[in-house]
């Protein structure tokens, strides 16, 4: 197993660039947190021509909706949901800036096309690890649509998040070459 | 006759809720571990390690293994002779989820209409499958279930030429398809016979059996094995990062059924297998 590689956000076309399919990273710095509404949201808005509640250059956004968090804990565990529901929106929100996705699970040809044109990259993290991922979430506050409960849109701090790249920006894939590999 | 006040049944409800989200089974725990061994692929392995990781951080914090803390599926067996007093079971249930994922801190995950789409705010309804039983027991398992893998399910009526053989690649390939998204290594529930609603259920249930034992039946404990064998040669691998183990098992469940029909159920369950049994 290589050693991970750090990362900071945001984002820039050298370090997504820098980015392969199959690589260890660790994450410091401020992400979204959003999934099947908030996706919807942020698209309807960029349709009405309207600001979005943060700038998206650059950005990550982890498909996410935490559980709720005990007394002093920052937050509740926190692991990825299934990507392939946002397919619908991602690439509206790729040609704007949108630089990473953190999930679960395969993306649309359409996803990955557009990951391949913008310089973009998505990562995996472990579905399931919730209460190892939440260790790594320094801070979080919900900055829209807060009736959403836990699907509100939030703005989290994490310092060294683990997460493994699936779709490079050469349109690498690493659920595609895993298993190719090991199948027999 | 025996008298049992409903509020026990919500007691226990709520019981199991919390510690079946936060405390990894003994089962669950020991095929981590044998994974961890078996397991050749390195992000595979470092997945698995991963998983096993936060089992000791939720066993020891008290805090769910994964945020989906699902939607609480319920089975309750009611002994013919038991007379439940001080309320009805239903909404005795009920109130046990809400406050089990209250107090637990854990994710309210229930719309109260499929298409609005409002969070009912206490995840409730839970699903209540009662079956009356001989005897003045009660037997209770709360089995949550979270909406990756429940998403990567499914029902096909097959006619009977279909067979073992069609069975076996209708299984395998769903597998195949669902890939990454079901959070693997999963348990591979199958529900064979019954009807339509049947088989679904037939599927769920193969689900609370102990990870990796085999049916009583041999004939269909064989079809186990070669299913579980042809699905982790698929090389999908631990969260789909390739790798030799998929799935931790494969679960048959069988029913008699109609002469014509031949119907399939295929239940994915996540690593994250969730469900726990108290009798009253």
């Amino acid at each position: 197993m290589t050693e991970p590689i750090k990362i900071s956000t945001p984002l820039t076309d050298a370090s997504v660039r820098s980015l392969k399919a199959g690589d260890n990273v660790l994450i410091t710095g401020t992400i979204y947190a959003g999934r099947d509404i908030v996706h919807q949201r942020l698209v309807e808005l960029l349709q009405q021509g309207k600001p979005l509640p943060f700038d998206i250059c650059g950005q990550i956004i982890y498909y996410v909706g935490p559980a709720p968090a005990r007394p002093g804990q920052v937050i509740g565990p926190a692991g990825p949901t299934t990507s392939y529901r946002m397919d619908g929106y991602t690439p509206q929100l790729v040609e704007r800036g949108l630089k990473g996705m953190i999930g679960k699970g395969n993306r649309s040809q359409a996803v990955v096309d557009a990951i391949v044109k913008n310089q973009a990259v998505y990562f995996a993290a472990i579905g399931g690890a919730a209460a190892l991922i939440a260790r790594t979430i320094q801070k979080a506050e919900v900055i829209a649509w807060p009736e959403l409960g836990p699907e509100a849109l939030q703005r989290l701090e994490v310092v060294d998040m683990p997460v493994i790249v699936i779709n490079d920006s050469n349109g690498n894939d690493l659920y595609a070459e895993g298993q190719k590999h090991y199948a027999r | 006759m025996r008298e049992l006040p409903v509020q026990e049944l919500t007691e226990v409800v709520k019981r199991l809720c919390i510690e079946t989200n936060c405390q990894p089974s003994v089962d669950l725990v020991r095929m981590t571990e044998e994974s961890i061994q078996k397991e050749k692929s390195p992000a595979g392995l470092s997945a698995l390690k991963q998983i096993r990781e936060n089992q000791k951080i939720a066993a020891t914090e008290g805090v769910a293994m994964c945020q989906d803390t699902g939607l609480a599926v319920v089975f309750v067996e009611i002994g013919q002779d038991v007379h439940l007093a001080g309320g009805d079971l239903e909404t005795a249930i009920h109130e046990g989820v809400r406050q089990g994922y209250q107090e637990g801190y854990l994710r309210k995950s229930v719309v109260r209409d499929p298409l609005r789409r409002e969070n009912t705010g206490d995840n409730t309804p839970a699903i209540i499958h009662t079956k009356i039983v001989p005897g003045e027991q009660v037997r209770l398992t709360v089995a949550p279930k979270g909406g990756g893998s429940e998403n990567m399910s499914t029902v096909k009526m097959f006619p009977p030429s279909a067979g073992r053989e069609g069975i076996i690649s209708f299984v395998v390939d769903w597998v195949r398809q669902a890939g990454a998204n079901p959070c693997p290594p999963t348990i591979v529930g199958v529900g064979i016979g019954g009807s339509f609603e049947r088989v679904a259920y037939l599927a769920k249930v193969s689900l609370l059996r102990e990870i990796g034992v085999a049916n009583p039946d041999q004939f269909y404990a064989e079809m186990e094995r070669e299913i579980l064998g042809k699905i982790n040669d698929l090389g999908i691998g631990p969260q789909g990062f390739g790798g030799s183990v998929t799935s931790f098992a494969v679960h048959i469940e069988v029913a008699p059924c109609h002469i014509a029909s031949l119907p399939v159920a295929v239940n994915l369950n996540c690593h994250v297998s969730r469900h726990q049994t108290v009798i009253i």
